[in-house]
């Protein structure tokens, strides 16, 4: 069985304008201690997909229709007091802005005490000792003073070990990280993306690793999910995917890495777009900016599966 | 705010101490809070320090009446600083006993207020749409009603008294505290830490108590101060126009009130040197107020 198994799961926010449905028929897996990237623009839904899974969408948004199956146990039908039971203990997230997602005025340590008293009945000497090893692990020199600091006394790149550390204290059998190295610069993003690899690896946690970042979710991730426009347009094994996509939208992620264009050349970058939501065009949301789109592009391509990799489009590139 | 690695290796300072060091920065609100903190303990002392129970009768003479400033007692043995009144009691003393009542009313009313208003303001914040729409509204009609109006009816509807007094305070200030408490605490439930902590698996109720109502702090206590200067004059008001304070009780807005009558007779001294004690413990507590604001405002860089 694996760990995590979302099913046609559809987020939907209401406005006056109309609904926007920002999460549309997302499927995926995730096996025990496997990473799976997330990958898509601005407004694809991958945070909306983290949230959707925390059961943090807040109003006027509502997940419409759909399952998610964790360790066998639907979540959408659980009760409040057994969210509070999963959150923080067997689910934890990791946020995009460490500058924000620690409150300002509790000390560190009791910020990370507070995240395993609620969960677990460890005090004193005990949890105090917990936490100064919880911070150790994820690279903070001198733990025993920093527990004491307030978030402001703190760098980005330590604040975001921090969030890290609090989201691992609890040994949670899945971590969702939704872009939390976006907001660090590209050193610190590197160790960052380096130490967590480690530790999950460790402590055989699944990760979800939520970027824009097609090459970040490269090294980092076993499988890859790319999204688009609230679907998730190709799934499969990271490697594979990236060596052979079969959605011409990943192909154009792809070749926007600079790497992927020659030296001096110009970069390349997908022409128009993203649609506006309340908007979005029958059919295939990337059908208007696709080279390869036909008529029968407006109809919703089927999600079409072929061994392990899955995509979602009428006329895919290779022999898949 | 400057470089994170500078203030890593800096000594840490509390909030505590960085608050203080912002708020000395400015010498007028330094004078006033040092002003304010004479005041206070004057007016703590009051029974120590003054030369004279005012409310003693043993201790008071009737040919001691309408003595100037600086005049001598004839019944007992002492100087009449600040003069006395017409029934022979020390004005000086007759202050420092009102500032004790005026700066105590002020502050009950203002903590009582503001405990009932940040639980409304948390509630509205917390629940939201029709709860939310609905505690705001009374907010605005009570707010709508101007405050001075609202007192003067309920202490006209219910009687003199401390107690009544004290009521009618809370009345009118509540409001303002729901108000900016509901605000500052709907921005911060916005916040991505809000979310983290609910992603914790903290329970919402204890996420508004433990991690939003910290974090409204700041704005409550520059509220709160400003609040105490306004409840403090709202009473002398209430005192002056004789619907407050009893007589047993006087507050500074009921000095100035008894000393009213003997103005046109040129003995000022009874209702002015109150009057002056009310103004410097106004002004004081708003200077101190205006400070605090800019010292907990971090966006300030002073």
């Amino acid at each position: 069985m694996a760990l995590l198994e979302v099913n046609k799961l559809v987020t939907e926010f209401h406005s006056r304008e109309g609904v926007a449905r920002a999460l549309d028929q997302v499927s995926f897996t995730l096996e025990k201690g496997k990473v799976l990237g997330i990958v898509g623009e601005s407004g694809s839904g991958k945070s909306v997909t983290a949230f959707s899974l925390m059961n943090l969408i807040d109003s006027p948004g509502r997940i419409a229709s759909g399952n998610i199956l964790f360790k066998g146990e639907d979540l959408l039908k659980l009760h409040p007091k057994r969210w509070n039971q999963l959150r923080g203990n067997r689910i934890a997230m990791v946020f995009q802005d460490p500058m924000m997602s620690l409150n300002p005025v509790m000390r560190i340590g009791d910020q990370l005490a507070e995240t395993v008293s609620i969960h677990r009945p460890i005090r004193g000497s005990a949890l105090n000792d917990l936490v100064h090893e919880a911070l150790r692990k994820v690279g903070i020199s001198a733990p025993r003073e920093r527990m004491r600091a307030y978030p402001h006394e703190l760098s980005g790149g330590m604040r975001q070990r921090v969030a890290i550390a609090n989201a691992m204290i609890n040994d949670p059998d899945l971590i969702i990280a939704d872009e939390p190295t976006t907001a660090l610069d590209v050193t610190i993003q590197a160790q960052i993306l380096y130490e967590m690899k480690n530790l999950v690896r460790d402590s055989g946690t699944a990760l979800i690793w939520i970027s824009h970042d097609i090459s970040v979710v490269k090294d980092l991730a076993d499988d890859i999910c790319v999204m688009y426009a609230g679907r998730v347009i190709e799934r499969g094994p990271v490697h594979e995917v990236i060596r052979q996509p079969a959605h011409p939208y990943t192909q154009g992620l792809i070749n926007s890495l600079p790497q992927s264009s020659g030296k001096g050349r110009r970069l390349y970058s997908i022409p128009g777009a993203t649609p506006p939501l309340l908007s979005l065009p029958s059919g295939c949301a990337f059908a208007p900016r696709c080279a390869r789109a036909s008529s029968t592009c407006a109809q919703v391509p089927p999600t079409v599966v072929a061994g392990h990799r899955e995509h979602r489009c009428y006329h895919p590139l290779g022999a898949l | 705010m400057t470089s994170t690695s500078a203030q890593e290796s800096a000594s840490p300072a509390t909030p505590m101490q960085l608050l203080l060091r912002r708020f000395l920065r400015n010498r007028v609100a330094t004078a006033a809070a040092l002003l304010l903190l004479l005041l206070i303990l004057v007016a703590l002392l009051a029974p120590v320090l003054s030369p004279q129970n005012p409310y003693d009768l043993s201790m008071v003479s009737f040919m001691d009446a309408e003595q100037p400033p600086g005049g001598v007692s004839v019944a007992h043995q002492m100087h009449f600083w600040l003069g006395s009144d017409g029934a022979g009691r020390d004005i000086l003393s007759s202050i420092l006993y009102g500032l004790r009542i005026s700066l105590g009313i002020g502050l009950a009313s203002a903590v009582v207020a503001l405990f009932f208003g940040t639980c409304i303001g948390l509630l509205a914040a917390y629940a939201g749409g029709r709860v939310d729409a609905m505690l705001m509204r009374i907010v605005d009609i009570q707010l709508s009603i101007p405050t001075v109006l609202v007192a003067l009816i309920l202490l006209a509807a219910l009687g003199q008294g401390v107690d009544k007094t004290l009521m009618a305070l809370v009345l009118v200030q509540w409001a303002t505290f729901a108000r900016n408490v509901r605000g500052v605490a709907q921005v911060e439930r916005g916040k991505e830490y809000v979310e983290a902590a609910l992603g914790q698996g903290l329970p919402a109720r204890y996420v508004m108590l433990r991690h939003v109502l910290p974090n409204c702090m700041a704005p409550l206590i520059v509220t709160t101060t400003n609040q105490i200067a306004s409840a403090i004059t709202l009473e002398a008001t209430m005192s002056f126009l004789g619907i407050g304070l009893p007589q047993t009780r006087p507050s500074l807005g009921l000095l100035i009130s008894n000393g009213f009558d003997y103005m046109l007779s040129n003995q000022y001294w009874i209702s002015v040197f109150p009057g002056l004690a009310l103004v410097l413990l106004v002004v004081s507590i708003s200077l101190v107020g205006d400070q605090l604001r800019v010292a907990l405002n971090p966006k300030l860089d002073l």
